[in-house]
């Protein structure tokens, strides 16, 4: 049955208590778990750093709020923490990487099915299309600098092969820039989309800013480089679907519900049962929180939540593969460029897109570089070479 | 411009004596202020200890057998009253690290077309002859674990702990500065490792009962002893000539 956002009030405020030990538990294991717990995990650590991001802007911009923002940040923290805590210490960056953009292909894909609004959904095709590249890019790192199957990581649920090509994927910041929705008007699921969608690229252009430093290999410095643009672009892009005239409060409001939303998703999905009981309990939380914030939005705005908020979630977030959907906008649509806000078939050769990326691509594309001639096989692409050495009976291959 | 010596003197920052007043005064300043808590370094351990009891399932499993001969073989050793899988695991190691291997040596090569070598250093030839070794090691395994009928695409648990053990070895090959004989230092780290690893996969291989996969991880692991050899003679090589180098020389990268 659909979850009730008026009925259920779930965990008080300041009920919502940790200890260090409690936020710091049993990871999942890369080995054994199913490829979406470690894409979920990605996804709430995404959701939660935005719910930070955005309370700490509006802490900048509004001392009346300050007070409230401050109190569920801090549990909001928390459960950061614990989310993010979840990824086993046996994962590298790279591998975490891996389930970055698997996480932005599924969840976006799921999103582009699922929204009603012809402009957003078209949004979301285009912006998958490029994610979807990355994971192949990064697929050819991992197997090339280190030797390693990526699809260890991957489980055969989405794709390794070419998307929009990343080297093509930079663009002029105007044409990043989307029309937003229309807060009156849109449905509550566009929202909540725009949020969730927004806030996953958030935390992975983040986190490629971060840990691309920690690659000693030069190519793999610059592929992070590279990536984390696109990633930029797509903050620029997606962060550009919410609509600025909503107020703070209306913004706030959103945000909780898309923390319940995501959370709830999880749970519907989730198969490992110490990772499904911090969604509940994180389910349970973030009820608390929206019902706080309705409060405020009653006292503040002398509105009614019901005006913004649905009145039962949305059918979850499918934490499933989305091969058959991937490629058929993969052959349809990978060409397409965008010109401003518009999605256009192809750039005029002088179109300030075109400039901008010569520019960037002047001296070598990384991109290209990584994986040149690279077609993933299970065991990696020296599996291919081994085969081709013929007879290995001697244990080795004498000279 | 690179440099091929690695231990010149310069601007290094991170002794005491770099700062002697500085140093002094934040010594004494240590030493004045109480520890907020009594104990010693014990408490970590304590803590580990407790996170250890609660770990579950460790790093994860070794997958069942992708094949009914496969599973079969497993039903018969399990009869016999040996644990197949730790044998499994352990194929999957090796299998790992050679693959790995291959990247390593590809990585030295081309620091080799940079740096160029040294009078007892590696040559293009060996550096491709222990490359193809370890292509050759991999696909031996591959084979190996088909027999058996297990998955050799699998990362075993003992694969993914011997890459978290070797992490440092291919990001000091691939970092832009570090030199060819910098590079043979952690060649020497993995070639140590690999011929540790061939000795005991040919003990567990002969105590199960597979005499003709260990005779040919025989034959693997005396390629390995001669790696071993040649990597730690390369790594002498290279020491003694920088040793023997007129300070501050820094010779230009080959063009």
């Amino acid at each position: 049955m659909a979850l009730d956002l008026f009925q259920e009030k779930g965990t008080p405020l300041e009920r919502q208590l940790f200890t260090w030990k409690d936020m710091v538990r049993r990871p999942y294991s890369k080995l054994d778990d199913d490829a979406f717990t470690r894409t979920r995990v990605i996804l709430m650590n995404g959701i939660e750093a935005d719910a930070l991001r955005m309370k700490h802007l509006f802490a900048r911009l509004n001392r009346e709020l300050r007070p409230h923002l401050a109190l569920v940040r801090r549990a909001e923290h928390h459960q950061q923490t614990m989310v993010n805590w979840l990824n086993p210490p046996d994962q590298t960056p790279l591998e975490t990487t891996l389930g970055f953009e698997q996480l932005a292909i599924e969840a976006t894909a799921s999103v582009a099915i699922h929204e009603p609004d012809p402009y957003l959904a078209q949004t979301y095709r285009f912006g998958m299309l490029e994610d979807f590249d990355h994971l192949y890019r990064y697929s050819a790192l991992y197997d090339r600098l280190e030797g390693k199957d990526p699809n260890n990581l991957i489980q055969s649920y989405s794709d390794i092969r070419p998307g929009r090509p990343t080297s093509v994927e930079h663009r002029h910041p105007l044409d990043d820039v989307r029309t937003s929705y229309d807060h009156k008007t849109a449905d509550p699921l566009s929202k909540l989309h725009a949020i969730t969608i927004t806030a996953s690229e958030f935390q992975t252009h983040d986190y490629y800013m971060t840990v691309g430093p920690f690659f000693a290999d030069p190519v793999a410095r610059q592929l992070y480089a590279e990536i984390a643009s696109i990633e930029e672009q797509h903050v620029t892009q997606y962060g550009s679907l919410c609509d600025p005239d909503e107020s703070m409060l209306e913004k706030w409001l959103l945000h909780e519900a898309a923390e319940v939303y995501n959370y709830y998703s999880c749970l519907a999905y989730e198969t490992n049962p110490h990772v499904k009981a911090v969604w509940q309990r994180f389910v349970d939380y973030e009820l608390g929180h929206l019902h706080y914030v309705m409060e405020l939005f009653k006292q503040m705005e002398r509105r009614d939540p019901a005006e913004v908020l649905p009145r039962t979630l949305p059918e979850p977030l499918a934490f499933k593969e989305h091969r058959e959907f991937v490629r058929k906008v993969l052959s349809q649509e990978v060409d397409m460029r965008s010109n401003g806000p518009d999605y256009v078939s192809r750039l005029p050769e002088d179109h300030r897109t075109r400039v901008y990326q010569a520019q960037l691509n002047s001296e070598g594309s990384p991109s290209e570089t990584v994986a040149a001639g690279y077609q993933w096989r299970p065991g990696t692409e020296l599996a291919a070479k081994a085969e081709r050495m013929g007879s290995v009976l001697e244990g080795r291959r004498l000279q | 411009m690179s440099k091929d010596t690695v231990a010149d003197v310069g601007m290094n920052r991170t002794g005491i004596k770099t700062s002697p007043i500085d140093s002094k005064d934040i010594i004494q300043e240590a030493q004045r202020a109480i520890p907020s808590s009594p104990g010693d370094g014990q408490g970590i351990l304590e803590v580990r200890k407790q996170y250890a009891r609660e770990s579950g399932d460790g790093l994860g499993h070794v997958p069942p057998p992708s094949s009914l001969k496969g599973m079969a073989k497993t039903a018969v050793d399990m009869l016999k009253g040996s644990k197949p899988t730790v044998f499994i695991d352990k194929l999957g190691e090796r299998l790992a690290f050679e693959r790995t291997g291959v990247r390593l040596y590809e990585g030295a090569l081309s620091k080799l077309d940079v740096y160029g070598s040294w009078e007892g250093g590696p040559s293009r030839e060996l550096l491709t002859k222990i490359l193809d070794d370890e292509l050759g090691h991999f696909a031996l395994l591959i084979e190996s674990m088909e027999k058996m009928g297990a998955d050799p695409t699998a990362m075993t648990p003992s694969a993914d702990l011997s890459a978290v053990i070797s992490q440092g070895v291919p990001a000091a090959i691939s970092d832009a500065r570090t030199n060819l004989r910098q590079c043979t230092e952690a060649l020497l780290v993995a070639e140590l490792t690999d011929n540790a690893s061939w000795e005991l996969l040919i003990d567990l291989a002969r105590g199960l009962g597979h005499d003709t996969l260990a005779d040919r991880f025989q034959l693997a692991l005396d390629a390995e002893a001669e790696h071993l050899l040649l990597v730690k003679g390369w790594l002498a090589a290279g020491v003694s000539t920088e040793a023997r180098a007129p300070m501050e020389s820094a010779p230009t990268p080959a063009p």
